[in-house]
């Protein structure tokens, strides 16, 4: 179900204004700082807050706008909060079955569509606890089932694994991967870039409001065009699949890092590591030592960046692409310039390796 | 899911001991007129005194227009706190004031503006009377009236206070759910105000048992239709003190009795 | 400190406000030499006289009580008016008082069995009861057989109270058992009933239809004669002005307590 919507806002200081679609099946990341705005759309398009202006059309069914506004309840969303929200006086069970039976359906047959979703969330043994008895993690799966059983056109989350401590935010964040695949269309808010890399095919990049960047979200991340992003981002991105140690990239190279948790083998994975993990020694050919992530690049920029120099770098295989950040120090005793030879070492430690979406 | 923090507390108490002396002037102040009047009272003329057909028609009428009064108070003002604390109409703040009235006015004023309304002039008892023929005040209706009128304030208030402080994340997922306004307040809103409707039962409950001023000043007094326990009270006190005591201490052990029968739902699990 | 200056600041001028009510209030100027010379009060300018009086001797008393200040310059009355058991109620639990006015003998005899009453109680007004009704008697009620007519709202006080054991009394020489809608605990609550409108008739005393002005008319019924209640005043028991309650009681008892208490409708006793 295509979404697309244009939505403006002002409350007090604050203004809003963004336009965006997102294709059906996909799942779009809205991924900015506190305060830049992304729960309100979360919320416009849910209908729970009121904008100046909002035009939003779903699966060519208009929720608002051309003097529309649709009740939450009529607008076929699922929203899935950092609060599990789940019904304190009904069984998980009866949680999961409420928007089945809120529809219309037997006590019976919504408890059977419940228990199907639960065992989808691999939830099916909480069953019959109450909210009050389950943890943060075992909540939100539930949350998600409830979500989902509502069958919903269009999914909206808000920082869903912001309250998850962080044994359980991984386990979550597979399970929506699982589940997205073949799911709804999905809009995700998020401060962190990481939820965006393993669940969203796309980002866009809010800031006081407005969208500053969007695009496929490996390439976003990856190659931020604005400053903005590259605060955000401000990583390194190998992308591969993931194996035993860290990922191997498409012509063969292995980039060692540390898997996360909800790193599958053998799926698409992405190595991640900051700038400043990157040591850049003169191209002697023979470099060698712990760091076992070693390549040759050519340098290709110097950027200043605040108090260090953010060298970037063209080569082939994984290092091409790869930013490193230097002390001007440094830079100086390297004689680092455009067009020099340099080795590249990164500690396999400082690579981490997470899971990410399918590249369309 | 806070851990240890507010589970078995430790043997050292939380409370800062300086607030005993208040706490037990405040107690001292509630139990001790009760004490008085239990000491002055000749207790074996007790079962006599409470076993007088005025005694048992005044308690009758009491409970009965009691409870009818409460369910009034319910069916009545559950929605209204509903609507004060979550709709957003414009004058909202000035109804959530008005509906404080009740508490304000003395019960006899309050019992002299039934009149005024209800009564033979008052144009609308005026309307009643032509449409059904029958007169309001001097009837068992007319207390339950006034004992409501002076009750519901209490359970409004504090329902209304609850739906405020819990606010209204939960109907919002319900609504996101698809379910539609009238299910997400059968389904989420009432059951989640459940124990607050308890304790706001047993409040006006209590308020609607313990009405005189508005109940004489509107319904009158007549044994067996309209003069409640307290009333008798009040007109045993003429004649008869320890009578007058006696069915005192009857109020005051029906309101005891209420309050620890209903107690286990409406004042234990609180759903937060 | 701002606070603290503020806070003494108000409780001083509290203080003030109280203290100035409480000061005698010192009539300098002499009354006009048309009115009989003044008595002194018992104990000098500042005494107040409390007097605990049946409500039904709200206007007459209020009246009266002018009068004897104008006649003892210094001297403030002040009145508590209630249903006369609970005066005695009051009375016997230690209220402090000077003069204690019933509207029946039985409430009297209490007071007097509670050891309250100095000496002996005397009695000073008689009042009867008398039929309410609306001005012009819509429901032309002319007896007191009438007001067991059906379709009429009759409302009296209940027996334990003084007018109410009276109208029990009429009820049992006339043989007229009335089905009153209300038993009030107060013949004021009565006579509001039918000056708003919401009872036909009401079983009131004489003084209360009267004080109502045009808002009530009483229709007289003569078995009202045979159920007089009979008003005694008298000194209540350490009264700290023993001496000026006397001189009150005796006006009360007096030609010009006569004059006010006919007035308003009491009937009179012969000394």
């Amino acid at each position: 179900m295509t979404l697309d919507a244009r939505i403006e806002l002002a409350r007090g200081s604050f203004e809003l204004s963004v336009e965006f679609g997102v294709p059906a099946g996909t799942v779009l990341a809205l991924l900015g700082p506190n305060g830049s705005g992304k729960s309100t759309v979360l919320g416009c398009l849910a209908g729970l807050v009121a904008a100046q202006s909002a035009q939003v059309t779903l699966a060519g069914r208009t929720l608002a706008g051309d003097g529309v506004d649709l009740p939450p309840h009529t607008r076929g969303i699922g929203l899935l909060s950092q609060d599990a929200l789940l019904f304190p006086h009904l069984s998980t069970m009866d949680n999961v079955a409420f928007a089945p039976r809120s529809a219309g359906a037997s006590k019976r047959r919504s408890r059977e569509v419940a228990r199907t979703w639960l065992a989808e969330v691999d939830a099916l043994e909480l069953a019959d606890r109450r909210p009050g008895q389950l943890s943060g993690g075992q909540a939100q799966r539930v949350a998600i089932a409830r979500a989902l059983a509502a069958e919903p056109e269009l999914l909206l989350l808000d920082e869903p694994f912001a309250a998850l401590d962080v044994d359980a935010a991984p386990a979550i964040r597979g399970l929506l991967r699982r589940v997205l695949r073949t799911g709804p269309t999905t809009v995700l808010v998020t401060h962190d870039p990481l939820d965006a890399l393993a669940l969203a095919d796309h980002v866009a990049v809010m800031a006081d409001g407005r969208i500053v960047e969007r695009g496929p979200t490996r390439a976003v991340l990856s190659a931020p065009r604005t400053a903005f992003t590259a605060r955000i981002a401000g990583l390194n991105l190998v992308a591969g699949t993931a194996v035993d140690d860290g990922i191997r990239t498409a012509d063969g190279q292995v980039v060692a890092g540390i898997p996360a948790a909800d790193v599958a083998l053998g799926e698409p994975a992405v190595a991640v590591f900051p700038p400043s993990a990157v040591a850049v020694y003169p191209h002697d050919g023979e470099h060698q030592g712990s760091p076992r992530n070693t390549a040759g690049a050519v340098v290709s920029a110097l950027e200043p960046h605040g108090p260090v120099i953010r060298v970037r770098v063209t080569g082939t295989g994984w290092a091409h692409g790869v930013t490193a950040d230097l002390t001007p120090a440094a830079v100086a005793e390297l004689a680092l310039e455009p067009g020099s030879a340099v080795t590249l070492s990164v500690k396999a430690v400082s690579v981490a390796v997470h899971p990410s979406v399918q590249p369309s | 899911m806070n851990g240890w923090l507010g589970s078995n507390p430790a043997s050292h108490s939380r409370v800062p001991w300086v607030l005993a002396i208040p706490a037990t002037l405040a107690l001292a102040l509630v139990v001790l007129p009760v004490v008085g009047l239990l000491v002055r009272t000749d207790l074996s003329r007790l079962p006599s005194l409470l076993v007088t057909s005025s005694s048992l028609h005044a308690l009758r009428l009491s409970l009965v227009t009691g409870a009818l009064s409460t369910a009034a108070c319910v069916l009545l003002g559950v929605p209204l706190a509903v609507v004060l604390a979550r709709a957003s109409i414009p004058g909202i703040r000035f109804l959530r004031s008005i509906v404080l009235l009740p508490l304000v006015l003395p019960p006899v004023v309050g019992g002299l503006a039934l009149l005024y309304l209800l009564g033979r002039k008052g144009f609308l008892g005026i309307l009643i009377t032509s449409l059904t023929g029958q007169q309001i005040p001097f009837t068992t209706t007319a207390v339950v009236i006034a004992q409501t009128f002076v009750a519901m304030p209490f359970l409004v208030v504090s329902l209304e206070g609850a739906l405020r402080g819990s606010g209204d994340r939960y109907e919002q997922v319900a609504s996101t759910l698809g379910a539609r306004p009238w299910t997400v307040f059968r389904r989420v809103t009432l059951p989640l105000l459940l124990p607050s409707i308890g304790s706001g039962v047993v409040l006006s409950f209590a308020r609607a048992l313990g009405e005189f001023g508005a109940t004489i000043t509107f319904a009158g007094s007549l044994e067996d239709v309209t003069r409640t326990l307290p009333l008798e009270v009040y007109t045993q006190a003429e004649v008869d003190v320890d009578s007058a005591v006696a069915l005192a201490l009857l109020l005051i052990v029906v309101a005891i009795l209420v309050i620890a029968v209903a107690r286990p739902r409406s004042w234990e699990g609180g759903l937060r | 400190m701002k606070k603290l200056a503020l806070g003494l600041v108000t409780v001083a001028l509290f203080a003030g406000a109280c203290s100035s009510s409480d000061e005698p209030s010192t009539k300098t100027d002499a009354p006009s030499a048309t009115a009989p010379a003044p008595k002194p009060g018992a104990a000098g300018s500042g005494a107040t006289l409390t007097v605990y009086a049946a409500a039904s001797l709200t206007e007459s008393f209020t009246d009266l009580s002018k009068q004897f200040e104008a006649k003892h310059p210094g001297v403030s009355v002040k009145f508590s008016f209630a249903g006369s058991s609970t005066l005695v109620q009051q009375l016997t639990n230690g209220a402090k008082a000077d003069v204690f006015a019933s509207a029946d003998q039985t409430n009297m005899d209490k007071a007097v069995q509670g050891g309250v009453i100095d000496g002996l109680a005397a009695p000073f007004a008689t009042n009867k009861l008398t039929i309410a009704v609306a001005p012009g008697n819509p429901k032309g009620i002319k007896s007191f057989a009438d007001l067991n007519r059906s379709g009429l709202t009759v409302v009296t006080c209940a027996a334990q109270v003084p007018c109410g054991s009276a109208a029990k009394k009429v009820e049992q020489s006339t043989g007229v058992t009335l089905k009153p809608a209300s038993e009030e605990s107060d013949v004021k609550q009565v006579l509001a009933k039918v000056q708003s409108g919401d009872a036909d008739a009401g079983l009131v005393y004489v003084t209360d239809a009267k004080s109502a002005g045009g808002k009530v008319q009483g229709v007289d019924f003569p078995e009202a004669s045979g159920a007089i209640n009979t008003y005694p005043i008298a000194i209540v028991k350490g009264s700290a002005e023993a001496e000026l309650a006397k001189e009150f009681e005796d006006f009360v008892k007096g030609p010009e307590g006569k004059a006010e208490l006919n007035k308003v409708g009491f009937g009179t006793v012969e000394p």
